[in-house]
Parts: C-alpha cells; structure tokens; sequence
C-alpha cells in the first residue's frame, strides 16, 4: 500500500535490467515527498476499501494495517541490517501496554499524544536492547531476543495490579469524532486512524531504507569487516536498526490495543514473534511490499483456517489448531516453490513478463 | 602486535610518506596482514601507536580510521554480495557524504544531494576503472577479475589519503597485472599506497620503497634496487645455503606456528 517499488539493492531484487533511465525520472521529487504521495495513495485505497465493504473486514482491515507496521520494522532489522530478533513481540507487548496505561490514567490525553509517548518509550526500549545487544551476532542475538520474548509477558503476573495480570486491561477509546458521525462507523474510524499512522511509518521507513542509513544496514549485513573498512560505524548502525524496529514494532502494538480494547499478555507470546518473523520470510525479506502480503497472511490464514473448520463441522480443539497448521503448510509451499517468498516471486514473474515484451 | 605468547610483529616500524608507494613483503607468515590489520585498526597493537598526519588518529575502530582516510583492499574480496556493484562502489565513498538523519527523512538539507553525488562518484569510478557496464549487476555473478576490480573501485571511490592494498594481483593474468601497475602508479598521484604482494615483478616496478618483513621484523629497507641486492632478503626467502639441512626443520616449525597468527589476525 505503499512506497516499497523504489528498493533498488534489496536482496530480492534479481538485478541485471538496467535501471539507470529509471533513476533519473524517479529524481525529479526527493525520496521522502515520493513515499509520501505513494502513502496518501495507500491510504486512500484503503479508504476506498472501506467505503465498499462492512464493519468486519474494516476490523480486519486494521489488523492488517498495524502488522504490516510491525513486520516492516522487523524487515528493517533482519532483511536490511541482518540482525535476527525474536523479540519483536515483545515491543508490540511494550507499545500495547503503554497505550492500554495511558489510556486508563491519562484518559483526556488525545490518541496523537498517545503515539508519540508509545514511540518515545518504544525508543528508550529499543536502545536498551539494541545497546545491549549490538555485539551479539546470528543464533546469539536470536537467543538473547527470545529471552525478551518470553520472559516480558511474565511481567503482566508479576505486577498483577499495574497490567492486570492474565486478563490483562481492558480500555475504551473513543469512536469517530462527532462531525463524522453518521458517514464512518467507529470501526471503520479505527481502520482509517491505524492505517493513517501506518502508512506514514511505512513513508519513514521506506525513506531510511532506501537513504543512506540503509545501505550501510545492508553493508553491516553482507560483511561487517569490509564495512566498517569503508568507514560505516557498525555498532551504532546496528543499535539504530534495533531502535526503528522496535519503534515500529511498539507503535503497531498501541494501535493494535486501540483497536481491540483489550491487551492481555497470552496474545504477545512467544508465538507472535516466531509468527511475525516467519511471515516475514514467506512475504519476501527483501522488500517492504514483503511485509503486506506477510501481514495480509497473519491475519487472513488463521481467518480463512476458522471459517474451514466451522464449515467442515470439525470439533473445537480442531478448530482452535487448524489455523497453525494452516499458517505452517502455507509457509512450507511458499518456501518449497518460491525461496525468496511472494514478493520475490512477483518481482520474478514481472521480470519475466518484461524480458518478455523486450 | 602479540597474539598470547606469540609474537606476530616486533616492533615494525612503517613510515608512509604522502603520494609514495611502499611495497611490503615477505614470506608467508611474515605478518605482512597483521601489520595491515593494525594499519587500518582491525587489530589493536600490544604497544606501539600509530601516527596519522603527525597527530592520534581519531579514533581506535576502524570505521574511525576509514572515515579518517586509510582505506583498505582485503585478500579475499570481502564485497558485499547480495548489493549490486554500484551500491557495494557507493558504501566505499560513504566517509565523503553528509546530511544526518533530520535531512533524510525531511528531503531538506544536504542527505539526499550528496546521495545522488555518491551515486555519481561511484559511477565515474566505475567507469575510471572500466566495469561501469556491470554497475547493476550482483558481484557474485561477475568473473574474479572484475571482482577484484570492484574492490579496488570502493577502496579508492572514497578519495582516501593512505590506501592499503593486500595482494591486489592475487589471481590476476600477467596482462590484467600490467593493467595494475600502471592503476596503481595513477592511484598514488592522489593518494599513498602501501602494498602487500608475492609478484616480485609487480612490486619492483611500482613501489618507491620496500619493507621487507620476516617473522614480525624489518630485515631490510630501501629502494627496490637497494632490496634486491640485500643478502639478508635472499636468506629470508631462499634459506641459508650453507646449514640448509639442519635449519630446515625448525624453520618449517616457526612458520607454521607463524600462520596459525595470520589466520587469527584474519579473522
């Protein structure tokens, strides 16, 4: 729904055509007025989306619109600076209780102050982790983020007065704004607010990545000797790549509590983590489009797996588990035919279609 | 430079004058790589300092020293292989770019101009160096030859001061070595060269000024002719004719342990 067409050194990116002329007609705007318009374009499809189809898919909508963010974020970290996280759960869980407490003790705070604080302390996080973290290298940095990922929902027990223990907290937040009432459901209000924010993160996030900071990611990823010979300061790009994934990751989970109303700690598990990261691998590393179609197979997978079990009549623990399994055999036969995930496969068929017409 | 109880280099002294060409040689295990790892601050020396412009180098990380100016060719290539070349070229000119992160993200001041700048840097070193056609194309699919050419380009794209090049004619025909010199002796009109190479010919007819290592000490210094003519390097690489026999054993020893250093110098 966004920007991502301008990834030129992605891994993805089977490179051979020439993109020289490209280049030059994509310069005639700067980098972040490009992904702005291609956000505004997103947002507006979504909104035309909306328009057309009811209160559920505008839920499921948003669902999509704030896992994209947090996949993205994680794209950053483990397809760009080559960092595997575990945790990235764990700062959706951070974001989505900073919001719920925010919520509850500063209610007459607007949801804009809201997100800012959730990125603020989503920063603070990341760069204790990623500071703590920044030398750890491949299966290391992925048991010390597993720590985070198992070890944070714990806390929701620990401090049951605070994050109100495994039934976790439950906020209201305010439905569309008066003048709008009558024209958009709260619902469809909620989307549009999610895919608001998501869409200009995306916008930020394309623009790093596609900017300087984001090659020397990609530099650090294929050989940390050679670049830092080159002059990129490992250890600080690492810990910033640490930081905007956690910022995308916390960000997505305050709005994900916005539009549930509800923040318990069984659903910032382990298992979402391992979830996002492997849905990050189907969609395609490489790339940002990668997190949309990773975020469109979190969340419709486990719907489609459900309305299976309930038409085929199958029992309630078969029902409970089809949509794992379901989201596991997906992942095997993207990867079995397409390695490089979904988005690599589009970028092949359209490279194909091309040499083609040539 | 001392790995626990070896000793890889001995107190080795360097001093690269502005626009000159140093050769560094020796045999293998001479710790030629691990002096070129303390030069570009891979490896931090037990004792001794390094010197830049007469004054402490900026920083002790390497990034430092590049961003400094030292900028550095490996023995493998190192390149990065999943960006095409022109990106892997554009990361070697990074120290020359600036614009922090307010501009990037704003599209205000300097980030996105100097970007296009480092895009035309690298492009025109490309081209310097003949291999602009392979700009978008991943390194791995390119023959060892360009490879190496790759390398070269995004050590030198950077206008370094000191550029340290570690067996740049590993691997390279006798024509594509001739090729080299003559870059080589066009590189050092801008910038000084040191160099590390086995290509006796390739150092005699390029270096202004040899050091020649063995077993972590400088057994001679000079000009190519004066080194030639050095007893002293012919025994470095040839043994001593007279006690061959009973040397021999030993030696193969010392230089085995010498090249388990190397290797961990390496990394």
């Amino acid at each position: 729904m966004s920007q991502p067409t301008v990834r030129r050194e992605t891994p993805t990116d089977p490179v051979g055509s020439d993109p020289a002329p490209r280049h030059t007609r994509r310069s005639a705007l700067p980098l972040p007025v490009r992904h702005l318009l291609l956000a505004a374009l997103g947002l507006a499809a979504v909104a035309g989306l909306l328009l057309v189809t009811g209160d559920l898919t505008a839920l499921r909508l948003a669902a999509v619109g704030y896992t994209m963010l947090a996949v993205a974020g994680l794209q950053l970290l483990v397809g760009a600076s080559g960092q595997v996280s575990l945790g990235h759960g764990a700062f959706m869980m951070i974001g989505a209780y900073a919001m719920a407490l925010l919520v509850l003790h500063q209610p007459m705070l607007p949801l804009a102050v809201n997100l800012a604080i959730i990125v603020v302390v989503s920063v603070v996080a990341g760069i204790a982790v990623g500071a703590a973290t920044a030398r750890l290298h491949g299966p290391y940095l992925a048991g010390a983020t597993l720590i985070l990922a198992v070890g944070l929902p714990g806390l929701a027990h620990r401090y049951h007065d605070v994050l109100g223990g495994s039934n976790g907290l439950n906020i209201r937040t305010a439905g569309a704004p008066p003048f709008l009432q009558g024209l958009v459901s709260t619902s469809e209000w909620r989307a549009l607010v999610v895919w608001t924010t998501v869409v200009l993160g995306l916008a930020l996030l394309a623009t790093l990545s596609a900017g300087r900071l984001g090659r020397r990611m990609r530099a650090i990823r294929d050989d940390e000797t050679a670049a830092a010979m080159a002059g990129v300061p490992v250890g600080g790009t690492k810990v910033v790549a640490f930081v905007i994934a956690s910022t995308a990751g916390g960000l997505a989970g305050g709005l994900q509590a916005y539009v549930l109303g509800t923040v318990t700690p069984g659903s910032f598990t382990l298992v979402l983590s391992l979830t996002l990261l492997a849905a990050l691998v189907m969609g395609g590393i490489g790339s940002l489009w990668g997190a949309l179609w990773a975020a469109i197979a979190i969340v419709y997978l486990q719907i489609w797996a459900t309305d299976l079990a309930r038409a085929l009549n199958l029992s309630r623990d078969v029902e409970n588990n089809l949509p794992i399994v379901f989201f596991g055999v997906v992942l095997i036969l993207v990867l079995r035919f397409w390695p490089l995930g979904v988005h690599g496969a589009l970028h092949s068929l359209r490279a194909r279609l091309r040499a083609r017409e040539s | 430079m001392r790995f626990g109880g070896l000793t890889a280099l001995d107190d080795v002294g360097l001093r690269v004058g502005a626009g000159s060409v140093v050769g560094l040689i020796g045999p293998n295990g001479a710790g030629k790589t691990t002096l070129f790892n303390v030069l570009s601050g891979v490896l931090r020396p037990t004792a001794g300092a390094i010197t830049w412009k007469g004054a402490p180098p900026p920083g002790r990380r390497t990034h430092h020293l590049a961003r400094a100016g030292i900028a550095r060719t490996f023995q493998g290539l190192h390149l990065f292989p999943l960006m095409p070349v022109i990106a892997n070229v554009m990361v070697g000119a990074d120290r020359l770019a600036r614009g922090g992160p307010f501009s990037l993200i704003t599209g205000l001041g300097r980030h996105h101009r100097d970007e296009r700048e480092l895009r035309a840097r690298a492009l025109a070193a490309l081209e310097r160096f003949g291999i602009a056609e392979y700009a978008a194309r991943l390194p791995g699919t390119l023959p060892y030859g360009v490879q190496k050419q790759v390398a070269l380009a995004r050590a030198c794209v950077g206008a370094p001061e000191l550029l340290l090049l570690d067996e740049p004619a590993g691997g390279l025909s006798g024509a594509q070595m001739d090729e080299l010199a003559a870059r080589i002796r066009d590189l050092s009109r801008d910038m000084a060269v040191v160099l590390v190479e086995h290509h006796m010919d390739l150092v005699m007819e390029v270096c202004d000024h040899i050091v020649v290592l063995d077993f972590g000490r400088v057994i001679s210094t000079g000009t190519p002719a004066q080194v030639q003519a050095d007893p002293a390097v012919t025994r470095a690489y040839l043994g001593t004719p007279a006690d061959e026999a009973p040397i021999d054993a030993p030696d193969g020893d010392r230089d085995g342990t010498h090249g388990t250093g190397r290797k961990g110098a390496a990394r």
